[in-house]
């Protein structure tokens, strides 16, 4: 059974279309990075996923449609949706007996060893921690949740980066088991795409490109092209080109890396670069469009 | 590529998916009670400040008190039951009014704050659902809010009492009269059935009224709550130069006491005088009305905390 599936997914607010039939499907075991600019309706589409709003079209998280079963969906799915929602006159062993209380599938032990790792104390309340602890809270208390699917929708927005990196660091090493599934929206992408099987691009409501991590490392190379080599280069068909430094690199699909390989210096392109080339093919999209 | 070498797959892991995780719904409330109280505490910190200054008032003015119960004797009867009770009343309807004034501010606020500060994202990524949060939130003004006043008011009554008996025998007068006068425990459960039943049951649909607003502005619910019941009093003055509907709002404000018993006064001063009729107050169209409507609004404010969209 397909962890997500959505056929014609669809959400608009007034005449605005935040969602505009997307098809998904996405399996067990994976984690699926939704990259798009600012309301391209990523935060819509999974708060649909969430339960949280209504939808037109099928959604079917883990078997169930969450908008009528949110609450039976909640003791497999968690979430932490934006930074800093942890409410802040909660104490953190009050935060843990409340979890107890009413999480079927939360091990309050294993919550206590994450956040014996940080300097966060039992008896501190939320309001008197920083935001990047307030972050390492939230992460030892999903953690702790036994949860079959796990989205994180701009989880370490505002943080530094060693917050940052540690962050995915934890969940690849202390929850990510291989079955689990994992959705995240960052506008730091740098950041996971070591961390990724699934890349997702979305805009304007859509789905405009999608590929697993193997694919995108097999077919997508970027070359930083030797001057003399350069006519010879874009001969290739290179899908964008741009010019760092005063040097050219140009992007290919589905080019053979050695042929690649003799008109200069070939490497994986960053999911950025690879954003703004499919974003600049978008009808209607001004080149360069950003993250 | 992603190397995850570190994935677990032992065995306890296939046991815990197994494993069938339910819990109760009474346990889910409960512990959605709790949240409220720890999120509130002025819930049982106001009736309890308000107590404890009552209490210090009574006891450095007790010379007046004990001047009072001397004199009572060579009054009538009634005069003498009003002299030795009022202080008590006084203390019974001071933690009733702050109980009022709680519960009351605590729903505008129940379900507005949890926009206001986005936690209802993390509210809702929990297996709670909108029902029973809903619920608990109504549960504290109807039901424990009153529970609380009264064992709050038992607690100071029964202080006074203490009080001044021991100043009575230290200045070497009789309690005698004092204590069969007073007749302080039928007196406390008198109070304890008209808080629960007038300030809780009769009441509700205020709070769930309130609840609703709260679940339905998104500032200024106070006002939002206060407003159109002025305008529509306005507007029923003027065009028909009646007041119904503040007559209609009025006597379910104040009205539920004499739903519940008869009595001489306002309050339930005297067990002797009282009756209780929780009979006709439960056969009362009344009742039957104010929970139909209290279920309405509390119908709406959970299909609006569903609904709204939460960014």
């Amino acid at each position: 059974m397909a962890c997500i599936e959505a056929r014609g997914l669809r959400k608009a607010f007034g005449t605005t279309i935040a969602v505009d039939g997307i098809d998904l499907q996405v399996e067990e075991g994976r984690i699926l990075g939704l990259i798009g600019p600012n309301g391209a309706g990523k935060t819509t589409a999974l708060n649909a996923i969430l339960g949280l709003t209504s939808f037109d079209g099928d959604l079917k998280v883990l078997g169930r449609d969450p908008w009528s079963e949110r609450e039976r969906l909640m003791r497999d799915v968690s979430f932490i949706a934006d930074v800093a929602v942890l409410p802040r006159w909660i104490k953190v062993a009050q935060m843990l007996d409340y979890m107890g209380g009413i999480h079927p599938r939360f091990d309050r032990a294993k919550a206590e060893g994450f956040l014996a790792r940080t300097t966060i104390k039992h008896t501190n309340k939320v309001r008197e921690l920083s935001k990047g602890m307030v972050v390492q809270l939230h992460l030892a208390l999903v953690m702790a949740i036994d949860a079959k699917l796990l989205v994180l929708d701009e989880p370490t927005l505002g943080l530094d980066i060693l917050f940052r990196k540690q962050f995915y660091d934890s969940l690849l090493n202390d929850y990510f088991d291989g079955r689990r599934t994992i959705i995240v929206t960052t506008h730091q992408v740098e950041e996971i795409q070591n961390v990724l099987t699934d890349l997702m691009f979305i805009d304007r409501g859509r789905i405009v490109f999608r590929t697993s991590m193997e694919d995108f490392e097999a077919r997508y190379f970027e070359v930083t092209v030797n001057p003399d080599r350069l006519e010879q280069a874009r001969a290739l068909k290179p899908i964008h080109e741009r010019q760092v430094l005063g040097r050219i690199n140009l992007l290919f699909e589905g080019v053979d890396r050695p042929r690649l390989a003799a008109l200069g210096d070939v490497r994986t392109p960053s999911i950025a670069d690879l954003f703004v080339a499919v974003m600049s093919h978008q009808p209607g999209r001004a080149q360069g469009a950003a993250l | 590529m992603n190397t995850h070498a570190n994935a677990v797959h032992d065995s306890t892991l296939e046991a815990q998916a197994a494993k069938v995780a339910v819990v109760s719904p009474l346990r889910t409330l409960y512990w959605s009670l709790r949240r409220e109280f720890w999120e509130n505490r002025s819930l049982y910190i106001a009736p309890l400040a308000v107590a404890a200054v009552f209490l210090f008032a009574f006891a450095v003015s007790i010379s007046h008190t004990l001047h009072r119960i001397g004199r009572a004797p060579s009054l009538a009867p009634d005069k003498q039951l009003q002299a030795i009770t009022t202080p008590y009343d006084l203390a019974a309807g001071l933690l009733m009014f702050t109980g009022i004034l709680v519960g009351v501010f605590y729903c505008v606020e129940a379900l507005q704050g949890e926009r206001r500060d986005r936690s209802i994202l993390f509210w809702k990524s929990l297996p709670v659902s909108d029902l029973t949060t809903v619920f608990a939130k109504a549960v504290i003004p109807i039901f424990l809010l009153p529970l609380l006043i009264s064992v709050v008011s038992f607690a100071l009554q029964w202080s006074m009492f203490f009080v001044a008996s021991a100043a009575l025998l230290a200045t070497g007068q009789s309690v005698s009269m004092y204590w069969t006068q007073l007749a302080l425990p039928q007196m406390s459960l008198l109070v304890i059935y008209h808080l629960v039943v007038v300030h809780g049951i009769w009441h509700a649909p205020f709070y769930g009224w309130f609840l609703l607003v709260s679940a339905w502005a998104r500032r200024m619910a106070f006002l939002w709550a206060i407003l159109p019941a002025l305008a529509v009093f306005a507007l029923e003055r003027l065009l028909f130069n009646t007041s119904h509907i503040a007559a209609m709002l009025g006597r379910r404000l104040s009205g539920g006491a004499s739903e519940v018993m008869t009595m001489p006064g306002t309050m339930p001063i005297h067990p002797a005088t009282t009756h209780v009729t929780f009979l006709h107050f439960l056969f009362s169209p009344g009742l039957w009305i104010g929970l139909a409507v209290t279920a309405a609004f509390l119908a709406g404010a959970i299909r609006l905390r569903r609904y709204r969209d939460p960014n």
